[in-house]
């Protein structure tokens, strides 16, 4: 088991795969980190040499933005927009889809799980 | 899709006069107008906007941070009261 990034163990998957359970990390950063450092894509994490695992490990502390930092600077971001009151800060302050989506069915992901209201009694003749 | 680099910021010419002609004596006063689609340049920090929304001006006062968003963005369009029979809603 390697462990790469802080907290992240990536098992027995092909390399590329192994490498994207890294949060920042998608397939294509994947390949080429596998590239500059020289590995074959398809060699399992757990296949790999101390040398290679630290190779990786230098590649993307230099290079890319993982894990807490990353997730802590897209807060940053959110913050910021809520802070200046802008309209896409306001959609996520009321947990809103952000870019335009229309409201009026669906967007669950952004909603949360029905809440269904009672209908308003009809008044009797 | 994202504005052409090569022609930079969209900022309405006379609004950017007007800016300019205030940078330059000094002066600060609540500037009225009606282009949201203006892009806000770090010229416009520290001034007071009013920005129009179609009904009434609302006012923007521009920070360091809302350089880059357009005028448009402070001033909401629309406003949402709540559904009807709701409770305790209907504020603003």
């Amino acid at each position: 088991m390697a462990r790469i990034a802080g907290v992240d163990i990536p098992d027995n998957k092909r390399g590329v795969i192994a490498l994207t359970y890294i949060f920042g990390i998608g397939k294509s950063s994947a390949q080429n980190i596998l590239t500059e450092a020289g590995i074959d894509w398809d060699k399992k994490a757990q296949d790999w040499t101390d040398d290679e695992s630290t190779a990786i490990r230098n590649i993307i502390s230099e290079n890319f933005k993982v894990e807490g930092v990353l997730k802590s600077e897209v807060q940053m971001s959110i913050k910021r927009l809520m802070d200046i009151g802008c309209y896409r800060g306001l959609r996520h302050r009321k947990s809103l889809p952000v870019r335009g989506q229309r409201t009026k069915n669906n967007s669950r992901t952004r909603k949360g799980k029905r809440k269904t209201v009672a209908n308003k009694k009809k008044a009797t003749k | 899709m994202a504005r052409s680099l090569k022609k930079g910021p969209y900022i309405d010419f006379r609004l950017d006069k007007k800016v300019d002609a205030m940078n330059d004596s000094g002066k600060k006063s609540v500037i009225k107008t009606w282009s949201r689609r203006s892009m806000i340049s770090p010229d416009f920090v520290g001034h007071t906007f009013a920005v129009h929304n179609g009904n009434k001006f609302i006012p923007v006062y521009v920070t360091e941070n809302m350089v880059g968003h357009k005028l448009g963005e402070f001033a909401p369009t629309r406003n949402f009261r709540g559904h009807v029979g709701k409770k305790d809603k209907g504020k603003r």
